[in-house]
């Protein structure tokens, strides 16, 4: 595999673009691996790179229906952060964050890490409040935070709706200086090829179909290329997960399946350079403007069970209303595109990283609104859970079992109604 | 859109509706202490992918709950009916006469 570096960006460019090699292989299926993992996208990729990194374990392939990257990892907003509250999210989001931070020299591989800040908004006292411990929350855990008033705020963003009819009045936000946002293919790109330069076979249109199991134990999978054996089976099917724990005869899932829609606009000049977000009652939105100019922003779930990658029009009227309060700038701005990913929305509101009931099989689930800027994450204690067959100590809170055993973290506490975390 | 045949109003916007999740759980008797059936009522799913039973409460309508068989990839909608089982009855008494 040729190494990335300014010196080979200017011998190509001198030399026509011939040395290029493709970045990862397209494998077929061998009879038998140690783990596979089940879905290519970011956080399959991720396990499967820090599961040869890590652990040593290199005879890893990874399964995808489609192509890698086809899922959540290429539909979502990009955002990087860590301003969670509750022990368990904490750490592990800031641990996402310090990996995010040197991502791109670890993969040899530009995903864009652009920590560009984001400003999370409150508009009442109760909220400025709220905010108030939340920030101090995360100072405690050593994560930056900051809090601005109504003119800091204004100073930084000057053309959000400061005015006297504002639908939203402003009166001051936390700032986290070191969150941002990322290339999102890229992220999908520079795990699979680094995971592949060690070795993982990426094995592409190659759906499974079932879960193979003896006595108490799995031992591999059914797929559209035939069957593949395997001593531990890792799931990171986000969206799917319940059709996969229903081949494995896993049973129902503290999970449903909804779908979340984002937006980009037309490409505009430069006009926000951090992310900027806000919920309250009546309105959910986050919006950033991507390195092509484009505005991409998003807010609530379509609220129905939906496994359709493909979003419904009240959503547009929302978003759009929330957009329009927060920045009325942007009120003749075109939409170009829009899309809508399959979201894991758990009971809690947390994501599930855990061995289960069966052995050999490992769960990453449930990633509701976050799974993007875990990526790292979410890949690196997931691997360690499967290398290890015992939690990460970072994950070691997102466990399977703690519905049944009333150890729910609920971020927003809002109670086991997936529609509303 | 979806739109929602509901029984007592007719199709409507699922905009004036509120969603209430599966329809199929089944919660133990309120002063139950079976605590293995109350997780699996509170937190377990089969969140299948295709025909779904699911609640619907047509809020800016008539205001009653109404159970919506609607597939979960497709979003075509089958059947809605009155979740109230008395209510539902009725209805098909009165239908039947």
């Amino acid at each position: 595999m040729t190494r990335y570096s300014a010196w080979s960006v200017i011998w190509n460019g001198l030399t026509g673009q011939k040395g290029w090699d493709r970045a990862w292989r397209d494998p077929e299926p061998k009879e038998h691996y140690d783990v596979i993992i089940v879905g290519a996208g970011g956080h399959g990729l991720a396990t499967a790179y820090y599961l040869a990194r890590e652990h040593g374990i290199r005879n890893v392939a990874i399964v995808e229906k489609g192509y890698l990257g086809g899922g959540n990892v290429g539909r979502n907003t990009t955002i990087v952060r860590s301003n969670y509250m509750l022990p368990g999210n904490t750490e592990f989001y800031e641990f996402s964050v310090k990996l995010w931070e040197d991502l791109s020299h670890e993969l040899n591989y530009n995903v864009m890490f652009s920590q560009r800040g984001q400003i999370v908004l409150y508009h009442s006292p109760a909220a400025r409040d709220a905010a108030a411990k939340r920030a101090n929350t995360m100072r405690m855990n050593g994560i930056d935070a900051e809090m601005l008033r109504r003119d800091q705020v204004r100073e930084r963003v000057p053309h959000l709706d400061f005015s006297d009819t504002a639908r939203f009045p402003i009166q001051g936000a936390i700032l986290q200086k070191r969150a941002g946002t990322a290339r999102h293919d890229a992220v999908a790109w520079g795990y699979a090829r680094a995971a592949d330069s060690l070795g993982i076979d990426i094995i592409q249109n190659c759906e499974v179909t079932g879960v193979l199991r003896e006595g108490g134990r799995v031992t591999g999978v059914e797929t559209t290329r035939g069957v593949i054996k395997a001593g531990k089976v890792g799931l990171a099917v986000a969206g799917n997960t319940s059709r996969l724990t229903g081949m494995a005869g896993l049973g129902a899932m503290p999970i449903e399946t909804h779908k979340l829609q984002a937006f980009v606009s037309e490409p505009l000049k430069p006009l926000l350079d951090c992310v900027v977000a806000y919920a309250l009652p009546g309105g959910h939105f986050y919006i950033s403007q991507s390195d092509k100019g484009g505005m991409v922003f998003g807010g609530d779930l379509d609220s129905y069970n939906s496994y359709a990658q493909r979003g419904n029009l009240p959503i547009y009227e929302d978003v759009a209303g929330c957009a329009v309060a927060l920045m009325p700038c942007l009120k003749r701005v075109r939409l170009v595109r829009q899309w809508a990913g399959v979201m894991d929305m758990s009971m809690d509101g947390t994501p599930i990283i855990s061995k289960t009931p069966i052995d050999g099989l490992y769960l990453n689930a449930g990633w509701c609104y976050g799974g993007f800027k875990a990526t790292p994450a979410s890949g690196y204690c997931f691997a360690a859970t499967i290398a290890n067959d015992a939690p990460h100590q970072l994950s070691a809170l997102f466990t399977l079992d703690r519905f049944q055993r009333g150890l729910q973290i609920d971020e927003k506490g809002v109670g086991p109604a997936p529609k509303l975390h | 859109m979806l739109r929602i045949p509901c029984p007592f109003c007719g199709e409507r916007d699922h905009t004036e509706f509120s969603y209430g999740g599966d329809a199929s759980v089944e919660y133990p008797p309120i002063d139950s202490t079976d605590e293995t059936a109350w997780y699996e009522a509170v937190f377990l799913r089969e969140n299948p992918r295709g025909p779904h039973k699911e609640l619907w409460q047509h809020n800016n309508g008539c205001r009653m709950w109404i159970v919506v068989e609607r597939d979960t990839m497709t979003h075509e909608i089958f059947s809605a009916e009155p979740a109230h089982p008395g209510v539902r009855a009725q209805l098909a008494k009165e239908a039947g006469t």
